[in-house]
């Protein structure tokens, strides 16, 4: 049965207002494609300018403060903890901070009670003794909940770090809550959804029956919660958004009670612009909104964006070099129908990085397909090329197996929206492996027995066939000791750091994936073909543990386009994935796998000792998918065929190649070069300044 | 030729670079051939000059055309509006090898562009002549580097005279093979009003100019001059500012227009 409300009047009607929640199907039947270029865009209004320029001086002062400006040590920060908080509330066209001043830090310590104290105490501040009474005594936490668990082998493979970057102690992230509901449908008829799902849900009460529905009433919960955080900042969220303001302020408030709750390592957007096109086309048509308006709300809605902050611990930003909120918006992509998912709005989004300057938050993240509209193919290139602040994914390869309406979390992680979700996984140190495999499972710098005792390898020098069966013996142990110490993890997490709000913007049954991750993919393949083409000596210390190689002769590197190594590369990772899927994996999820390091490379590679590919103890190991740094010799096209080798079904939770490239190599200046010379052209236009027409250099960024 | 052996065609390759953007329209794949008679003052590949042989390859590596289009194959996906550029060194020293190569390439759709000094080139020897006609007939594009427009200076840059390579540029406009110029920069040598009005001035009798592209002078090879044990020609001489090197662009179209507009006024071209 349809349902009508006046706020969606104009909309045309589907399945989207027949008693479901489905965002996908709304924007299919209202979504206005876009096509043209960049003209249309609005410079930044007065108001915006303003605005930017106190929220610049509050970022200085931050800065200038050491990195954190303010903290929250007493109030646990919940959807409804602080009143309304305004940069200035004049200006400001969308509303609210996480906590009631902006860049003022709010205080979470369901992840772990330690971290919180210490993400304080490192940044100068002291959190209220009453709030560490709690939670150490009443009340426990998802990182008391792993280390109860945990096994003396999960505590070891932790500390020598050939698992790295576990979720144990912070939010695990990477939940993209369907934010887009909450301005369409409004939080009343979320609920009523909501408490639909609980009516229906099983009641033989299994432990997982028990699970859903004490988690579909914590949800409904935190759905009342939102609701009243729309109270404190004056909107009544109960209802649907009437108009392209209000769409983007509930959607904003639905994301803000997210990042109030949880501080996870990701905490992304979604994909949100091309929703929110429909809204804007719709009061542009009504007369209601100008270019300059549309353009204004959507500046102040990044700008909240960029505010957003959690309390971290030094070390924490030196594993994930600096303190990252990873709020990834995804941007584009083509509709399974064929149509292009560009529209005005995608534009709209890209352009607040001209209207406010560059900045790598929000991560804007164009999905990028071969069939994207020109203009807006060179708009990205532009923007590009004038801030540096774009990320594109492959929408061709995702589409397949997430549709046309999943979304990047982080980085790379897709996931269809409000449908999938994902338990985040940190990374399993394959290049630590490998020198396991080597030395009989005793840890290179530590010098103790991590992994298990396997016969280490003998003789001076390495044997290819010898090495690949031992490394394939340790990755086995590996494999398994990586997913049960993340079981662990995620039953914890779900226990007592639960995302409600987030999941009350998903659908019930979702799909979970298991996401899984390995880092040093290039050192090992490039060790392994220094094993198999040139010739590897061990260099033993006086305990007899392999602590270094000397490489007689040459080898093929990783990311010059050569099979010989490529294929040991491509094979690694399917092997890895393969030995993942033997184990069980918690609430059923589907496992996959990520070679995604983007900034953690560096701090695992200060964790690995010499490796056998002539990398020095304390190199960073490549970031992601990326070849050994200068190892690439043969041009960006030959590394990048390298890392597209890769079977992406065997790593379908991201591979990453970070790409840096000088901007002369990437075509001539424009300044300099005159293409495309008209002689007769020359001739007439006489004396004054000519204007020579350029040869077009369009960047394909595929 | 027949095809077959076409394939079996061999050079000397100094190096291949797969994701060439400056060297001709669209993203390239780039083949550096190892030899070169010249000796410019700021050459940037050094490592390049040495003429190789079979039995001294100077650090080249001898590939047959089959070899190098199917490295070329590999990248076809990245070569948006691209093709093939052979560079070096200079190409021309290896000219029936470039022909080969091309005429497979022609066979195949590629594009394909030579970047050259034009310095081997020879109006009065038939046999050199016949070879540059089988060449340019596979040529979709022809950087010509033109050194110096003045021939005692270009001898003092380069230890060549420039009369077979403006000779050169004669011929390829009465074939109309399109051309694209490119002329480097350099303080106290080149960076001259004069010249530049000058180099201007011949390239306005020229038809089949497509593009001019000034390459500002950078240092950027020194380094490689180090390691091969040579002293760099150029000493300190700084790498050109950007905005010198739009003014150096400018002379030369200024030239350009001048001996257009003349040539308009005497006989319409």
């Amino acid at each position: 049965m349809q349902i009508v409300k006046d706020e969606w009047n104009g909309f045309k009607e589907g399945r989207w207002n027949n008693g479901s929640v489905n965002v996908r199907n709304f924007i299919q039947l209202n979504y206005t494609p876009y096509e043209g270029n960049e003209d249309f865009l609005a410079e930044p209004t007065t108001n915006t300018k303003k605005l930017w320029e106190e929220v610049s001086e509050l970022f200085k002062q931050e800065r200038e403060a050491g990195g954190v400006l303010d903290m929250d040590t007493k109030i646990i920060s919940t959807i409804t903890s602080h009143d309304a908080g305004y940069i200035n509330k004049d200006l400001e066209q969308i509303v609210g901070l996480q906590t009631d001043k902006p860049l003022k830090r709010s205080l979470q310590p369901n992840g772990g009670i330690r971290m919180a104290i210490n993400a304080c105490k490192e940044n100068g501040y002291e959190i209220d003794p009453s709030v560490v009474d709690i939670f150490t005594k009443y009340r426990k936490t998802h990182n008391q909940g792993v280390f109860d668990v945990y096994t003396p082998e999960m505590r070891l493979a932790r500390k020598s770090a050939i698992i790295t970057g576990l979720p144990d102690a912070y939010g695990r992230g990477r939940i993209i809550g369907d934010y887009r509901r909450v301005a369409l449908y409004g939080i009343d008829y979320l609920i009523e959804d909501k408490k639909k799902q609980l009516d229906t849900a099983l009641i033989r009460m299994t432990s997982k029956n028990i699970r859903l529905r004490e988690e579909l009433s914590e949800q409904i919960r935190a759905l009342d919660e939102l609701a009243k955080l729309g109270e404190i900042y004056g909107f009544d969220i109960r209802r649907p958004a009437a108009n392209a303001k209000e769409a983007i302020q509930w959607l904003y408030l639905g994301y803000l009670a997210a990042v109030k709750e949880q501080n996870g390592a990701a905490m992304s957007l979604g994909r949100t612009s091309t929703f929110i096109d429909i809204y804007i086309e719709r009061d542009l048509k009504n007369g209601v909104i100008t270019e300059e308006q549309a353009q204004e709300y959507i500046d102040h809605f990044v700008m909240k964006l960029r505010l957003v902050k959690f309390a971290r611990t030094p070390e924490y930003n030196a594993l994930f070099s600096g303190d990252h909120t990873w709020v990834t918006e995804s941007i584009g992509g083509i509709g399974i129908d064929g149509r292009p998912l560009v529209t005005k709005s995608s534009f709209r989004f890209l352009h607040t990085l001209t209207n406010l300057g560059p900045a790598p938050e929000p991560n804007m993240t164009v999905l990028w397909s071969t069939k994207l509209p020109k203009a807006f193919k060179e708009f990205c290139a532009k923007t590009s090329i004038k801030t540096s602040s774009v990320q594109y994914e492959n929408d061709d390869v995702m589409r397949d197996i997430h549709g046309d309406d999943y979304a990047i979390a982080c980085c790379v992680s897709s996931m269809r929206i409000g449908k999938e979700m994902q338990f985040f996984g940190a990374r399993a140190n394959l290049a630590k492996c490998l020198l396991y495999a080597i030395n009989g499972g005793v840890d290179e710098r530590l010098k103790i027995q991590v992994g298990p005792k396997y016969r280490a390898v003998e003789g001076d020098y390495l044997d290819y066939d010898d090495v690949m069966q031992k490394y394939d013996d340790m990755m086995e142990w590996l494999a398994g000791l990586y997913v049960n110490t993340l079981n662990v993890i995620h039953y914890m997490h779900d226990k007592y750091c639960y995302e409600r709000i987030q999941m009350a913007l998903h659908d019930r049954d979702v799909k979970r994936y298991f996401a899984t991750g390995i880092a040093g993919l290039s050192v090992v393949a490039d060790s392994l073909s220094a094993i198999k083409y040139a010739k590897v000596k061990a260099v033993r210390d006086e305990d007899g543990i392999v602590t270094d190689y000397e490489i007689e002769g040459d080898y093929p590197k990783y990311g010059n386009n050569d099979d010989r190594v490529d294929e040991i590369a491509v094979s690694l990772v399917k092997n890895f994935m393969e030995k993942i899927r033997k184990h069980h994996t918690y609430r059923d999820s589907f496992p996959t796998m990520s070679i995604l390091t983007i900034t953690s490379n560096v701090v695992y590679g200060k964790k690995t000792g010499n490796t056998p590919d002539g990398r020095l103890m304390g190199e960073p190991l490549a970031p992601g998918a990326n070849p050994m740094h200068r190892r690439d010799t043969h041009g960006a096209a030959a590394s990048l065929a390298s890392v597209a080798k890769l079977p992406f079904r065997y790593a379908q939770d991201g591979i990453s190649n970070t790409f840096s490239i000088v901007p002369g190599a990437l075509g001539k200046d424009d300044q300099l070069f005159a293409g495309e010379l008209d002689l007769d052209a020359l001739v007439d236009c006489g004396n004054s300044a000519c204007n020579i027409p350029n040869i077009h250099e369009s960047i394909d960024n595929e | 030729m027949n095809q077959s052996n076409l394939l079996k065609s061999t050079g000397f390759i100094h190096s291949t670079e797969s994701f060439g953007t400056v060297d001709g329209p669209g993203i390239r794949f780039v083949i550096f051939l190892q030899g070169c008679p010249m000796r410019c003052k700021y050459c940037h590949n050094p490592d390049t000059w040495q003429l190789a042989s079979e039995d001294n390859l100077h650090g080249s590596t001898i590939k047959s055309v089959e070899e190098l289009l199917e490295e070329y194959d590999s990248y076809k996906e990245f070569m948006h509006d691209g093709g093939i550029t052979v560079t070096g060194g200079e190409p021309l020293m290896q000219i029936e090898f470039v022909t080969d190569l091309f005429t497979e390439c022609k066979a195949r759709g590629i594009h394909t562009c030579l970047d050259t000094s034009g310095i081997t080139f020879n109006p009065d020897n038939q046999d050199v002549l016949s070879k540059f006609e089988r060449l340019i007939n596979v040529t979709d594009l022809i950087l010509l580097d033109i050194k110096h427009i003045d021939n005692e200076r270009h001898y003092e840059l380069t230890h060549q005279k420039n009369n077979n390579i403006i000779e050169f540029a004669n011929y390829l406009k009465k074939k109309n093979i399109p051309v694209w110029i490119r002329h480097v920069v350099v303080p106290g040598i080149t960076d001259n009003k004069e010249y530049l009005y000058k180099l201007g001035q011949f390239l306005g009798t020229l038809d089949n100019i497509k593009a001019l592209d000034v390459l500002p002078y950078h240092t950027l090879g020194k380094t490689k001059y180090t390691k091969l044990g040579i002293k760099y020609p150029l000493g300190d001489t700084p790498a050109l500012d950007k905005d010198r090197a739009i003014e150096a662009r400018n002379t030369i179209i200024d030239g350009m227009k001048n001996t257009l507009r003349e040539r308009k006024n005497t006989d319409r071209f």
